[in-house]
């Protein structure tokens, strides 16, 4: 048992890398609003080129860091200039959506090179520890260290005496202003993105190097924790970034002292949401503060539906019913079925997030929410299956609801990181109440779907199956859409200050779009549940988030048949071709990114 | 019965005004945006707020309609103190606003916009039972019986009657999102949005800004038709010869403070009020020529 000392001296090295990467999330809301959920992209990007620095090359140190720091700027400021540079005049919500996606696709770039299996990345100092006090430290903690002071440094001094430096914070206090005045704001933009990349590649070295292990899963993770070190400090604040990096450093370092490694993110995870629900504006803001967002215009971007006349809809209908009769082989039907299992999915996000505005990135926690609750009731209840699907919908609605409610005083990315952590958090519940849920080796022998009794035998049953069940929450949600609730719902993500003014309750309406939603959710989880007979804490993941997201930007925001054309398109289209697994996912980050720049209202465009 | 008032009505309004403010203070770090301002509207009555750009109008407005919270001071509304209730339950409570910049909801149709603004007066759909009214809204919403389906109706038939009152200028553009809208018909929309509320208290936020003088007319005529079916109004207005004609009173502020009251004709000889207009290089403001429009 290590000493609290340890602990201590732990929790500061980590949380001096978490600094590293909030520092530069800092840097980039201050001048442009914008979360960037590309830089724990970059951080990985930086952990495997130091890893081919490291293995491969077998450069000193010194040249290591600064490759790295090269390197990642260079992808730091490519992303500026192709990723986010053309959307500046677009709606808030398209610079959001391009860094997940840009976020996406670099991961996928990273694990197509370099396999998704962990690799060692060997620390280049010796092994030794010092004593210190009750406590020992090594030469990577003081190295860890030094780039931290070094690096907190050169950037003070950069803002304070450079002209450059200058513009930046010029452009941090009033844009606009700052413009007025001749400062170019797009190399101020490009400085800000170089910089960042820099430092969270840099971190992302000193990670692997920390921990001797890399692997393509620490992007998520480096995404999460510098965005929760940021919020702490106050979004924009940049030695808040710092303290804020610090301090969740060492609280997940006693919280590991205290209960065990398995809750080392459930500590990050729980703080960011305290600190979000208690002090928005961070731990250093001043207690009352004018909103963090300017108060108008509108988060999407306007557009008008297309309408899709009534016979082509019957006519889809019918052909998707009949579709079964005619001999298409099982693998299209399982597809199919796949597909609708998405388009659940899909109309649950695209009420949530194209509805009334939260742009959700944990979705699939409700997913998971329906299965486990669904899977748990057949099995260890001994329910029907028809009934504990619904119980399982039933189940997401409630508690995913009570988890979510948190964020509903939050606007724009606030709320994306908040679903994102929440989703985390439920995964990581999943994996450590084992009494309930079997923790890692998940529940298995579940019983297949069946209805009334008789087990649904063959790919064309519970392919009328689960169309019917799409089609009938497609229609409900249409019925919702076309209420007083629809109004409102959308009338919260056009302009929420308006809509309070006229006495609309933003936590009764997006409580209730987060109960509709949840409910279409989590029969989809449980279903697929029955489906797989299998199920773990892994099952439901952020992938699915991410899909579901791309489906619903594609066929339209808060558009009920986009979604499910979106689902059909995205889902089935790469099965047709035979696409790869491992493309999938780098194909999707694309088609967001390209949906984002060229066509931001969707195929079937924003209702 | 509309159009008997006593002629004691007048008195007893007094003693008893809609809206009261007392001491009513925001301060921004060292600014003070608004400062012990003390202000009575008797029922009936039409009050203009007048001032230089940046003397706390407009976030007088915020502080009456709970967008924002004073740090010190009161609200009064018939009597009962409402300071710092949330702006939905100012809404419920009947204060309604538009916005100096138009905040619209871009997405929705003209009559969606309106119907926005009828949303306290929702009944049948919205049961007022703790807990699970919400969740019995869903499914009235959802099942739509007669009752929720008559409302609708109706409050869709007093849309349109609302929107009637703008002329031709909306009716055909009933079914269009906002955003595709004039800036001129978007501030109309604010308004509509307002009336379906059925307002006690109106508090209009520079309804003619970036009006050319013909719809500046149209918009003085309906505000005074307004005011003449007995709305209580709140006014922040620029254009200095609409406040003189429409006004009871006239509240002169200047940085965050009210340096003068009294009829058109008072405040407007008032050395204060040149000198704060003029202090602020706004000449013009204080002689008899209108501003011309934006």
């Amino acid at each position: 048992m290590s000493s609290w000392l340890d602990y201590t001296i732990n929790g500061l090295i980590v949380g001096n890398l978490y600094a590293l990467v909030a520092v530069g999330l800092a840097l980039i809301f201050g001048v442009s609003r914008l979360i960037n959920f590309a830089q724990g992209s970059i951080y990985l990007v930086g952990a495997y080129v130091g890893w081919v620095a490291v293995v491969q090359l077998r450069t000193p140190l010194p040249v290591t860091i600064v490759l790295v720091a090269a390197f990642a700027g260079m992808v730091g400021l490519i992303v500026e200039r192709f990723g986010l540079r053309p959307l500046q005049d677009s709606a808030r919500i398209a610079p959001l959506l391009a860094t997940i996606g840009i976020s996406f696709v670099l991961d996928q770039i990273v694990m197509l090179i370099f396999s998704p299996n962990p690799r060692a990345l060997p620390s280049q100092l010796p092994d030794v520890r010092f004593q210190v006090g009750g406590g020992t430290i090594g030469p990577l903690d003081l190295l860890i260290a030094a780039v931290g002071v070094t690096s907190a440094l050169l950037l003070f001094l950069f803002l304070r005496y450079n002209k450059l430096g200058w513009a930046v914070r010029a452009t941090a206090q009033d844009r606009d202003a700052a413009m007025q005045m001749g400062v170019d704001v797009n190399r101020v933009n490009q400085a800000v993105f170089g910089i960042a990349a820099a430092l969270g590649g840099v971190s992302g070295l000193l990670v692997g190097m920390y921990y001797n292990q890399i692997d393509t899963a620490m992007s998520l993770q480096a995404t999460l924790k510098g965005v929760v070190a940021e919020v702490i400090g106050g979004a924009g604040n940049v030695p808040g970034a710092v303290a804020g990096g610090l301090l969740l450093g060492l609280v997940e370092s006693y919280g590991v002292a205290l209960f065990g490694t398995s809750y080392r993110n459930l500590f990050a995870f729980l703080l960011l949401i305290s600190v979000l629900v208690l002090r928005p504006n961070g731990l250093f803001a001043s207690a009352r503060q004018a909103p963090p967002e300017p108060l108008t215009g509108t988060f999407i971007a306007p557009s008008r539906p297309v309408r899709l006349p009534l016979w082509a809809l019957l006519t889809a209908l019918g052909i998707f019913t009949l579709l079964p009769l005619f001999p298409v082989s099982a693998y299209v039907l399982q597809t199919l079925i796949n597909a609708w299992l998405f388009g659940m999915l899909a109309l649950s996000l695209t009420l949530v997030a194209g509805t009334v505005g939260q742009v959700s990135l944990g979705h699939a926690a409700l997913l998971a929410i329906g299965a486990y609750t669904s899977a748990l009731l057949s099995l260890s209840l001994s329910f029907p299956v028809g009934i504990a699907i619904i119980c399982g919908g039933l189940m997401s609605a409630a508690l995913g609801t009570l988890l979510i409610s948190p964020s509903f005083r939050l606007r724009g990315h606030y709320v994306s990181i908040a679903t994102l952590a929440i989703g985390e958090i439920v995964s990581l519940v999943i994996l450590n109440w084992e009494s309930v849920t079997h923790g890692p080796i998940g529940i298995s022998g579940i019983p297949p779907l069946s209805l009334f009794g008789y087990e649904l035998v063959g790919a064309a049953s519970v392919y009328w199956f689960t169309f019917a069940i799409v089609v009938l929450l497609a229609l409900l949600q249409v019925r919702l859409l076309g209420s007083h609730i629809g109004r409102s719902l959308r009338a919260i993500r056009d302009d929420d200050v308006a809509a309070r003014a006229y006495g609309l309750s933003l936590n009764r309406y997006k409580a209730l779009a987060f109960i509709f939603g949840g409910f279409a959710a989590g029969i989809s989880g449980g279903i697929a549940a029955h489906l797989y007979s299998y199920i773990n804490h892994e099952t439901f993941n952020t992938q699915q988030s991410i899909l579901a997201l791309t489906i619903v930007i594609l066929g339209g925001l808060g558009n009920v048949a986009g979604a499910i054309v979106g689902s059909v398109a995205l889902v089935g289209l790469p099965e047709i071709f035979r696409i790869a697994a491992e493309y999938r996912i780098l194909i999707y980050g694309i088609v967001l990114l390209l949906l984002v720049r060229f066509r931001p209202q969707g195929l079937l465009g924003t209702i | 019965m509309a159009g008997t008032i006593e002629p004691g009505a007048n008195a007893s309004a007094a003693a008893c005004p809609l809206l009261t403010l007392r001491g009513l203070t925001r301060r921004f770090g060292g600014l003070t945006a608004v400062d012990a301002i003390d202000l009575d509207l008797g029922e009936g009555e039409l009050v203009s707020i007048i001032g230089p750009n940046g003397a706390g109008k407009t976030t007088l407005f915020n502080l009456v309609t709970g967008l924002d919270r004073p740090d010190a001071g009161e609200v009064r509304l018939g009597g009962h103190t409402i300071t710092g209730l949330s702006p939905e339950t100012l809404a419920g409570k009947g204060i309604a606003r538009t916005f100096q910049l138009g905040r619209v909801f871009g997405n929705l149709s003209v009559m969606d916009n309106v119907l926005i603004g009828a949303h306290t007066r929702l009944r049948a759909v919205k049961p007022g039972i703790p807990l699970v009214g919400p969740l019995l809204e869903l499914g009235l919403a959802l099942l739509r019986p007669r009752s929720v389906k008559a409302e609708e109706d109706r409050l869709r038939e007093e849309a349109k009657g609302i929107l009637a009152r703008f002329g031709d200028r909306l009716l055909p553009r009933i079914d269009q999102p906002a955003y595709t809208l004039s800036y001129a018909n978007r501030r109309r929309v604010e308004i509509a949005r307002a009336l379906a509320l059925e307002p006690r208290l109106l508090l209009l936020d520079e309804p003619t800004a970036g009006m050319n003088p013909n719809e500046t007319t149209e918009m003085q005529a309906l505000i005074a038709k307004l005011k003449a079916e007995g709305l209580t109004i709140l006014l922040i207005e620029h254009k200095l010869d609409i406040v003189l004609r429409l006004s009871d009173r006239v509240v002169v502020m200047d940085d965050g403070r009210k340096i003068a009251e009294g009829t058109g004709g008072e405040v407007r000889n008032d050395p204060k009020v040149i000198e704060a207009y003029l202090g602020h290089g706004l000449s013009r403001a204080a002689s008899n020529e209108p501003e011309p429009a934006a």
